[in-house]
């Protein structure tokens, strides 16, 4: 553990017990890191990936249990005209060819009565471990259950590695890479839904603090439909449900995609119910092998979810099924800080679908594209980088709150935690978004940084523990960060558009189809940019559905 | 959350403690790994999935741990429903090739 209190680090401060170099460090072991790792490596990269869990159960792909990898870009219109054509066919293209390597690799997709494979759908658990094996495969070197706690970066100001710990042992490591991908994922700011409680927001805060933008953050109140007692939000199923009131009366209006806003409005005041009964028996029987664990819940507590009605509830997805995240310029997703890269949920998504998505299909897509292109385009540049990118050179760690800070008491990360959730969460605060409440909200968040930033470091107790509460801390403020960034940039767009929603404002304003860049730590600030593609001249439902 | 580890199932491959993405269990030398951080388990039953001996149970709960009764008899059977729906495990077959998303999502709206 490092033991200084120092607020600025010197690269003195880099002593740490494992210390590694490569060309390309890859952070995060989802689907986009797995898949940085694999392109990486195939330019000849040495590449290290580090994890905060383990690579194959990480993240919210594999216990989500069918990431669907169609690229189906219809809902162009619901995303604001956001999206450019360029981008949809450019993933589209890439996503096939992925599917490709996948049944190369021995990926077990589908055949349907004609005996056609069928690779529009991929089974979480089975597709991140046949990742891991195949970024294992490719030499890339794998560091589980080490988190990356600040980006290094050179005296010119770009990055040239990570800093983190190594959760078994609490030691501290350094990896010193020529240029570092982040596939962090989203941030879901720890409302359990499925398999996103290690999404909260470590990438925004740490390529941040190294300067990076990000672009769409005001694209982040995706709710999640569940049970209410379980973590599963699961939604396509409940295309086939019927919502009820405690009465038992249904709800009109109520809906798993156009109604949620529906379910939102009632939950305020009384418990939803759902059943399946619009399922026939052949759905039933697809829908048991298609995801099964969306049943082990039901089946765990003696409920039949299309005979009997259940409570259920939305939980915050927040960008892991928004669309805001890191901005990429350009078409091998490199941020604007030299050396730093972007790709899945930790970038955003706006560029294939607008401000809109249900997730699943685009955020599939987009991770196996986004991770291709990021692994590909650090690699070049690590090797441009070569010659500069030795250990010698100096750096010092980018982070600015939580691990360095001019003295005093640290900071409760929990009460952080969920004084964050406490303006996030509420769908009267999120659901629809209204000035005041924003401004409201944005006032307490910004005391929270203020108190953050005064707060001395997180003690550096060492060992286990130590590490744990480390982490704790950056999480805490990460997911404070990206509060701030969230609700500035919902504060910036007055008018309604994608998934975004204003009360005060509830039709589009053609004046504003533009992207909202956003950024900063202390002092937020939100900047248009100009959508690349002009709009097409009439409404139009784009499909671009392939067939493999 | 994760409730149950049957420790008369398990052999001590520690695998769990790998697997779970958020470190709900701790190694314990020549024994059983332990529940070590329960309130960390995000429900998301990876560890059930990549237990060979099906020696694991997590309840449904996502919010809270479950109460005593509603662990009784829990049965190895249903500790290991998720990783033989998957079709992991010696003499399985995965069951991808079976999955049936295609159909529903062409089905649904």
């Amino acid at each position: 553990m490092r033991s200084t209190t120092a607020h600025s680090h010197s690269h003195a401060d880099l002593d740490a017990a494992l210390q590694l170099t490569a060309d390309v460090l890859v952070i995060g072991g989802g689907p986009a890191g797995a898949w940085a790792a694999v392109s990486a490596a195939a330019q000849g990269a040495r590449v290290i990936l580090v994890d905060k869990g383990f690579c194959g159960t990480s993240g919210a792909t594999a216990p989500e249990g069918d990431a669907r990898a169609q690229a189906k870009a219809s809902r162009y219109a619901m995303g604001g005209q956001l999206a450019e054509q360029a981008w949809m066919d450019r993933v589209l293209a890439q996503t096939w060819d992925n599917v490709e390597r996948l049944k190369e690799w021995g990926y077990p997709f589908p055949a349907d009565a004609w005996g056609r494979l069928r690779c529009n759908s991929l089974q979480g658990p089975e597709y991140m471990r046949l990742m891991r094996r195949q970024a294992k495969a490719a030499g890339a070197r794998i560091l589980d259950h080490s988190p990356a706690l600040e980006l290094l970066v050179d005296a010119h100001g770009a990055v040239c590695g990570a800093f983190g710990v190594r959760r078994a042992d609490g030691d501290a490591w350094t990896v010193r890479a020529g240029a570092v991908v982040i596939a962090t994922g989203g941030c879901a700011f720890l409302s359990k839904a499925l398999g996103c409680d290690l999404l909260t927001g470590d990438g925004y805060l740490m390529a941040a603090e190294a300067g990076a933008q990000l672009s769409g953050m005001e694209f982040s109140n995706a709710y999640g439909l569940g049970p209410a007692f379980s973590s599963v939000t699961k939604s396509l199923f409940y295309n086939w449900a019927t919502f009820y009131d405690e009465g038992g009366a249904a709800i009109e209006g109520a809906g798993s995609s156009r109604g949620r806003g529906v379910i939102a409005q009632h939950l305020r005041s009384g418990p939803v119910y759902a059943r399946l009964d619009r399922a026939d028996a052949q759905i039933q029987a697809w829908m048991r092998v298609a995801q099964p664990n969306f049943f082990l819940s039901f089946d765990r507590l003696g409920i039949d979810p299309f005979a009997q009605r259940f409570p259920v509830t939305l939980r915050l997805e927040g960008t892991v099924r928004g669309t805001g995240g890191l901005n990429v310029v350009d078409a091998q997703c490199a941020t604007s800080v030299p050396g730093l890269y972007a790709a899945g949920d930790a970038a955003t998504r706006e560029l294939i679908c607008g401000g809109f998505t249900g997730g699943g299909s685009h955020n599939a897509a987009w991770a196996l594209s986004s991770g291709f292109w990021a692994g590909a385009g650090a690699a070049l540049f690590a090797r441009d980088a070569r010659a500069a990118s030795d250990a010698r050179r100096p750096a010092r760690r980018a982070g600015a709150v939580s691990t360095a800070g001019p003295g005093g008491a640290a900071v409760d990360s929990r009460a952080v935690v969920r004084a964050v959730q406490a303006e996030l969460f509420p769908t009267e605060r999120n659901w629809v978004r209204e000035a005041g409440l924003l401004e409201d909200s944005l006032g307490r968040l910004d005391a929270l940084w203020a108190q953050l930033r005064r707060a001395g470091p997180v003690p550096a107790a060492g060992g286990v523990a130590g590490a744990a509460e480390l982490l704790r801390a950056r999480e805490a403020a990460a997911m404070l960060a990206s509060a701030r960034w969230m609700y500035r940039s919902a504060l910036a767009r007055t008018e309604t558009r994608g998934m975004h929603r204003r009360r005060e404002n509830p039709a589009s304003d053609p004046a504003q189809r533009h992207r909202l860049l956003s950024g900063g730590l202390d002092a937020v600030w939100v900047a248009r940019q100009a959508v690349r593609e002009p709009a097409p001249p009439a409404p139009h439902d784009r499909v671009l559905e392939a067939t493999a | 959350m994760i409730e149950l580890l049957d420790a008369a199932r398990c052999t001590a491959c520690n695998i769990c403690v790998q697997a779970c993405p958020t470190r709900v269990f701790e190694a314990v030398p020549d024994a059983p790994p332990r529940i070590a951080r329960q309130a960390d388990c995000q429900t998301c039953f990876m560890c059930e999935l990549y237990c060979p001996e099906d020696a694991l149970y997590v309840a449904p709960f996502a919010d809270r741990p479950a109460v005593a009764a509603e662990l009784e008899g829990v049965s190895a059977a249903q500790a290991g429903a998720y990783r033989r729906a998957v079709g992991w495990g010696r003499g399985r077959r995965s069951t991808a090739a079976d999955d049936a998303s295609y159909e529903l999502l062409g089905r649904a709206h």
